[in-house]
């Protein structure tokens, strides 16, 4: 039973970070509807920085100078690609994204080459027991930090005027112009919060019991997009949502790897697509995603 | 009576991508002419190195022909197509090898082997059509997603039908006798190898290919299928089966990648897991975007570009600046042709809408305006 309560606090803990991405990942859609496949790539790029930071600057400020870069990314890419598009069709900016998403990956895993980088984190590989249950300190402060900053973010979404406009952006676009939101300013702010949230989410996903930032974090980043859709694209509480349940189908499926050897090895890699492939099958648009209704 | 003409011109000029087509196919045939004595010679001229890329180039452009119907003509994006490539590759294999080192193999002729992989993976996009039917654009993307994934876990485990990790050989084609190995025949006295041979069955596959695609977007399925992708309301209401196009469409361009798949088997000899990755994927949309969306000769221009590029650049990685031999420490040519096609994908999105093909759509429009009605602006 213990083991049962690990895996399950493991895969909530998981879970929150790939909720942190997940939301990043909404936030950008709502905001200017496109889909940013580029968002593995900022992620590597928070966790980058903060890996070479840390061992000159110190954990805490490498920290902020990984979220403060990441942001700066995000809006960057806002700024000088996605803000230069004069269409209209939305799923070609996707594509934009994927070309940005091809771009950062190789620049930064020629960086990081074969080396598995550390981030220099304060937690180290200490274990607290409560009972029979032990748990990673990093496992820990990885879901209270996403608890803190998945609340801070929603209350901003809600009672802050940047909020406000954001939210109206994401209802129409036009109206919102209309009343003086300014549209460019809400993209951008988007990416940049996209970002920051992402590198924070980079630090969890190299902590201890994973190695170390190296090539395949960006894979472990990617599990965020069944999140996002499993949840439904537009919905944050979907991505909160998604992200739980991949995170915990995930550790679920890894902990009790040895019972399920007839489907092979890294099963639990796997899991967050399956999930997702299953959720589709009954609800196409995700489990809090608005159904598409169309006037015609 | 000029200003009718005028008009019509100009309706005619009007980049209807469906249509693109129509008009790379009919000028300067002259043009085509040379281009295809070029390609049937180049066996005779070429080292193996060319003519491994040039076959890579091949398959790939049958591989971008399928998802540039899917994702180009029909709007829906698939990141999913390096699984039906390795669904070819390996299914080629399973039914054509003839087994033993605890390897399945079913010892089929060939020939047969190839049709049949095809199939397959036509039928595992078929499988996917709950989902391809009824999802669009970044949704179907990241439902896609999960196809490598799964395709790649299935490649490492299941052992006795990929070999694992290490994958398995890939038996040479057989076709009415001849074999596509490097047995060396003697042509007008230069020695054929594999990839001499396999040349010519890659340029035959490719323009059957490009011809039936330019046929399905000429016809009512691409009218269809571009209906689904400008407007998909209007599309259904005026008769169109939106869901069954899409997973008619998804299971078409399976099939295209399966048979890329296949084409790459024999060119590489040897089937690896690690190839088929989202890397791969990633590829096959920058080859359309970078050619233009919808469109077949875009589709084959991208392909050319995309997987000749690595292989240019490695070798003359000692006469370029910057790229350098992989593991002297500067940018590999893989890593150099990477940044080239993604900086490439996000450039012509910007300011090159409708890419390659795109480009040679305006300028011939632009000639020909010009020889009609000369000095006047357009």
């Amino acid at each position: 039973m213990s083991t049962f309560a690990e895996i399950l606090l493991n895969g909530l803990s998981l879970g929150s970070v790939y909720a942190l991405i997940a939301l990043g990942f909404v936030v950008i859609f709502r905001a200017t509807e496109v889909v940013n496949f580029a968002h593995a790539s900022l992620l590597l790029a928070g966790g980058y920085l903060t890996a070479v930071l840390h061992d000159d600057i110190g954990f805490w400020p490498a920290l902020l100078a990984g979220i403060a870069g990441a942001a700066l990314v995000g809006a960057a890419v806002e700024f000088l690609v996605m803000r230069r598009y004069r269409g209209s069709d939305h799923s070609v900016l996707a594509i934009v994204t994927i070309g940005v998403d091809i771009l950062l990956t190789t620049e930064l895993t020629r960086r990081i080459g074969t080396d598995v980088l550390t981030l220099g984190d304060p937690w180290g590989d200490a274990v607290v027991t409560v009972g029979s249950i032990s748990l990673a300190q990093t496992r820990i402060a990885a879901f209270v930090t996403a608890a803190l900053l998945i609340t801070a973010f929603l209350l901003v979404f809600r009672y802050t005027s940047w909020g406000v406009a954001m939210r109206a952006a994401a209802e129409s676009a036009e109206t919102a112009a209309l009343m003086g939101v300014r549209l460019g300013r809400v993209s951008l702010g988007a990416w940049a919060v996209a970002g920051g949230l992402a590198a924070v989410a980079a630090l969890f996903l190299t902590v201890f019991p994973t190695p170390g930032l190296e090539r395949a974090t960006s894979l472990a980043a990617l599990k965020a997009f069944p999140a996002a859709i499993l949840g439904g694209l537009d919905s944050t509480t979907g991505a909160l949502v998604g992200g739980l349940l991949v995170g915990v189908t995930e550790s679920l499926a890894t902990g009790y790897q040895s019972d399920l050897t007839f489907l092979g090895r890294g099963l639990g890699d796997l899991a967050p697509y399956l999930v997702m492939v299953a959720v589709l099958l009954i609800r196409p648009a995700g489990l809090f995603g608005t159904k598409e209704l169309a006037r015609v | 009576m000029s200003e009718v003409l005028h008009r019509d011109e100009a309706r005619e000029t009007a980049p209807r991508p469906g249509l693109r087509l129509v008009r790379l196919v009919r000028p300067r045939v002259g043009a085509w002419a040379v281009a295809v004595v070029l390609l049937l010679a180049f066996p005779f001229y070429l080292d193996r190195f060319w003519l491994q890329a040039g076959l890579f180039a091949m398959a790939a452009a049958i591989g971008a022909i399928g998802i540039n119907l899917l994702t180009g003509a029909t709007g829906q994006l698939s990141m999913g197509h390096a699984f039906f490539l390795a669904v070819g590759a390996y299914g080629y294999c399973v039914f054509a090898a003839d087994g033993g080192d605890g390897l399945t193999g079913l010892g089929l002729p060939t020939w047969l082997a190839a049709v049949l992989a095809v199939l397959v993976a036509g039928v595992a996009g078929g499988l996917f059509s709950p989902i391809s039917g009824r999802l669009s654009g970044a949704y179907l993307g990241i439902a896609t997603l999960a196809l490598v994934f799964i395709g790649q876990h299935v490649m490492f485990n299941a052992h006795d039908l990929t070999g694992g990790a290490n994958g398995r050989d890939v038996p040479a084609l057989n076709l009415f006798g001849l074999t596509f190995d490097d047995r060396e025949v003697v042509v007008a006295a230069v020695p054929f190898g594999s990839a001499e041979k396999l040349w010519y069955a890659g340029l035959v596959l490719l323009v059957a290919c490009a011809l039936f695609a330019r046929g399905v977007l000429r016809g009512r399925p691409g009218r269809a299928m571009n209906a689904i992708r400008d407007h998909r309301i209007a599309a259904g209401v005026i008769g169109v089966p939106v869901a069954r196009h899409r997973a008619a469409v998804f299971v078409l361009s399976s099939m295209y990648a399966g048979l890329a798949g296949v084409l790459l088997a024999l060119v590489f000899q040897r089937t690896v897991p690690d190839y088929f990755g989202i890397t791969l994927s990633l590829e096959y949309l920058a080859m359309i975007v970078i050619g233009g969306l919808g469109s077949v000769s875009g589709a084959v221009a991208g392909a050319v570009f995309v997987s000749l590029l690595p292989q240019l650049l490695t070798r003359y990685s000692d006469a370029l600046p910057l790229v350098s031999a992989p593991g002297t420490g500067g940018i590999a040519p893989g890593e150099a042709s990477r940044y080239l096609y993604g900086a490439a994908v996000v450039l012509v999105v910007l300011f090159l809408p409708g890419g390659l093909a795109g480009v040679a759509a305006r300028r011939r429009a632009r000639n020909r305006s010009a020889q009609t009605h000369p000095g006047e602006e357009r």
